[in-house]
């Protein structure tokens, strides 16, 4: 069934070298992409609990605008738009990247910020999980306010959040397929690109399925791994994980995590 | 950079307006066939009906792990071979891109619905059924009248939050080259050359949209929230 794959290209190339080739984009959005929105997404979900009014607000509208958009509209606007209303020298300049990396670092970006904002509001309910104990205790030793977050909450809030991180890393790699739309040639594209050369349709979106099915299987079994590494003793076991947020969250009424119920 | 334009605006608004419609009916359709299709799926895992439940998680599973536009492209070469066999003369049957899309979202998102459903199920204190049992409701009647309208009523800020989600990846319909709000603006900036304008006005309906049903999920879900009965 997948023979078609090992022939040769117009290129010079075999069909598979193409899906390999996608492989690699999708890989290298979802990776770096993924350091992206952690580090902007704990940074924001902090904001969003911190007694600074102003800071609140803005870690709230960031939330609100990235979550409210459809990642698709936030592409085109990262790609089509932000040349156009950067000043005309810097915009030029964005146009003039060559052509593979014109396309990935908006959809980078893109991406990234996106999965940022869904972050945030997991970091958000995990600090907000945290007995308040935990802060008069670190007030009672003295701890600043930076410090206070540095060794206590945030590290908590962390290993608290693990498992219902896992449904963001697979997010974060299905949405690298919507990077096709601004021409960047990852899996789905190179699938469609072959099922156009060759009418074999039914290999080539098999192939790319099989390989995001590995991807995802990969994903899950290495968040279950990270979750049993830094799992706080005596919480929940993420068993039910399969379902991370929704089991707790049809049971409890509220988005946290069932770990977090527990620590309550 | 150029000055920003907003007057085309007023030209292109009848036709953006018909795409948001075409975006709301898409949302509208594929949440009653995702709903009913979902709920079918859950009872099916619920009551472990051999085989059948077996076909219904892997499809789920299935349809979880790989992206939507796959899904799409996946429909669009699919739903015509398979109609060619139903309809017995083995040819395929072009159905359209638009027929398709409302296909695809129905069947896709019924994986997403089913399982909050059948989480939801899982929730359901066991006491219920012991009630129903005692009062000698039928199976039919116990789910129809006792334990879904509790599912339903417990799962629904999450029913909601995933229609919402819903409704931001019909956008993806763009790949089909549907005219929804999406492809309406991109369709007007390529004739009228005001990309930016058409873009940022997207941007912000879905903006306005989005964010005014989350809120109003937000308030339901403080106002209707079971407090704790259901355990």
């Amino acid at each position: 069934m997948f023979g078609v794959l090992f022939e040769q290209t117009a290129d010079g190339q075999r069909y598979i070298d193409w899906l390999l080739a996608g492989l690699g984009w999708t890989l290298a959005l979802a990776f770096f992409g993924w350091w992206i929105a952690f580090a902007v997404g704990v940074i924001v979900g902090i904001g969003r609990t911190v007694q600074n009014r102003l800071v609140t607000a803005l870690a709230r509208l960031y939330v609100e605008i990235f979550r409210n958009i459809p990642v698709l509209v936030q592409m085109f606007l990262w790609y089509f738009v932000l040349p156009e209303i950067l000043p005309s020298r810097l915009g030029d300049a964005i146009k003039q990247i060559p052509p593979p990396w014109g396309s990935f670092f908006p959809a980078l970006v893109c991406l990234g910020l996106y999965t940022a904002a869904r972050i945030a509001e997991q970091v958000r309910a995990g600090i907000e999980a945290l007995p308040k104990g935990q802060t008069e205790a670190a007030n009672a030793l003295g701890l600043s306010p930076l410090l206070t977050y540095r060794h206590v909450i945030v590290p908590q809030a962390l290993r608290l959040i693990v498992p219902s991180l896992t449904s963001e890393v697979m997010g974060i790699y299905k949405n690298t397929s919507v990077a096709l739309t601004i021409g960047l040639m990852e899996l789905t594209a190179q699938a469609r690109q072959i099922s156009e050369a060759t009418f074999q349709t039914f290999t080539a979106f098999g192939a790319a399925t099989l390989i995001y099915l590995v991807l995802a299987l990969i994903a899950y079994q290495s968040m279950m791994l990270i979750d049993k590494a830094v799992r706080i003793p005596g919480s929940t076991p993420a068993k039910d994980a399969v379902e991370p947020i929704l089991a707790d969250d049809v049971q409890s009424g509220t988005a946290l995590p069932h770990g977090m119920e527990v620590v309550k | 950079m150029n000055s920003l334009d907003f007057s085309v605006l007023l030209q292109a608004w009848p036709y953006l307006w018909s795409g948001l419609l075409f975006s709301l009916a898409l949302t509208a359709a594929a949440f009653v066939i995702g709903m009913m299709l979902g709920t079918c799926f859950a009872l099916v895992q619920h009551f472990e009906v051999p085989v059948v439940s077996q076909i219904v998680r892997s499809y789920i599973a299935l349809v979880r792990s790989i992206p939507l536009i796959l899904v799409l492209f996946w429909f669009f070469f699919l739903v015509p071979i398979v109609l060619g066999h139903l309809s017995g003369n083995g040819r395929p049957v072009p159905i359209g891109a638009t027929w398709t899309a409302f296909i695809t979202f129905g069947l896709f998102e019924a994986a997403y619905y089913s399982e909050i459903i059948r989480v939801g199920l899982r929730a359901v204190n066991k006491g219920q059924f012991e009630a129903c049992q005692a009062l000698a409701l039928s199976t039919f009647d116990t789910y129809r009248c006792v334990i879904l309208p509790q599912v339903i009523r417990v799962a629904s800020p999450i029913i909601l939050s995933q229609t919402i989600i819903l409704f931001q990846d019909t956008s993806l319909v763009y790949v089909l080259s549907l005219t929804d709000l999406l492809g309406a603006a991109s369709k007007l900036a390529q004739l009228n050359g005001r990309l930016v304008e058409m873009y940022l006005v997207v941007a912000v309906v879905y903006l306005a949209i989005s964010s005014a049903a989350s809120q109003c999920v937000a308030s339901l879900r403080r106002r209707y929230a079971l407090g704790g009965a259901h355990r």
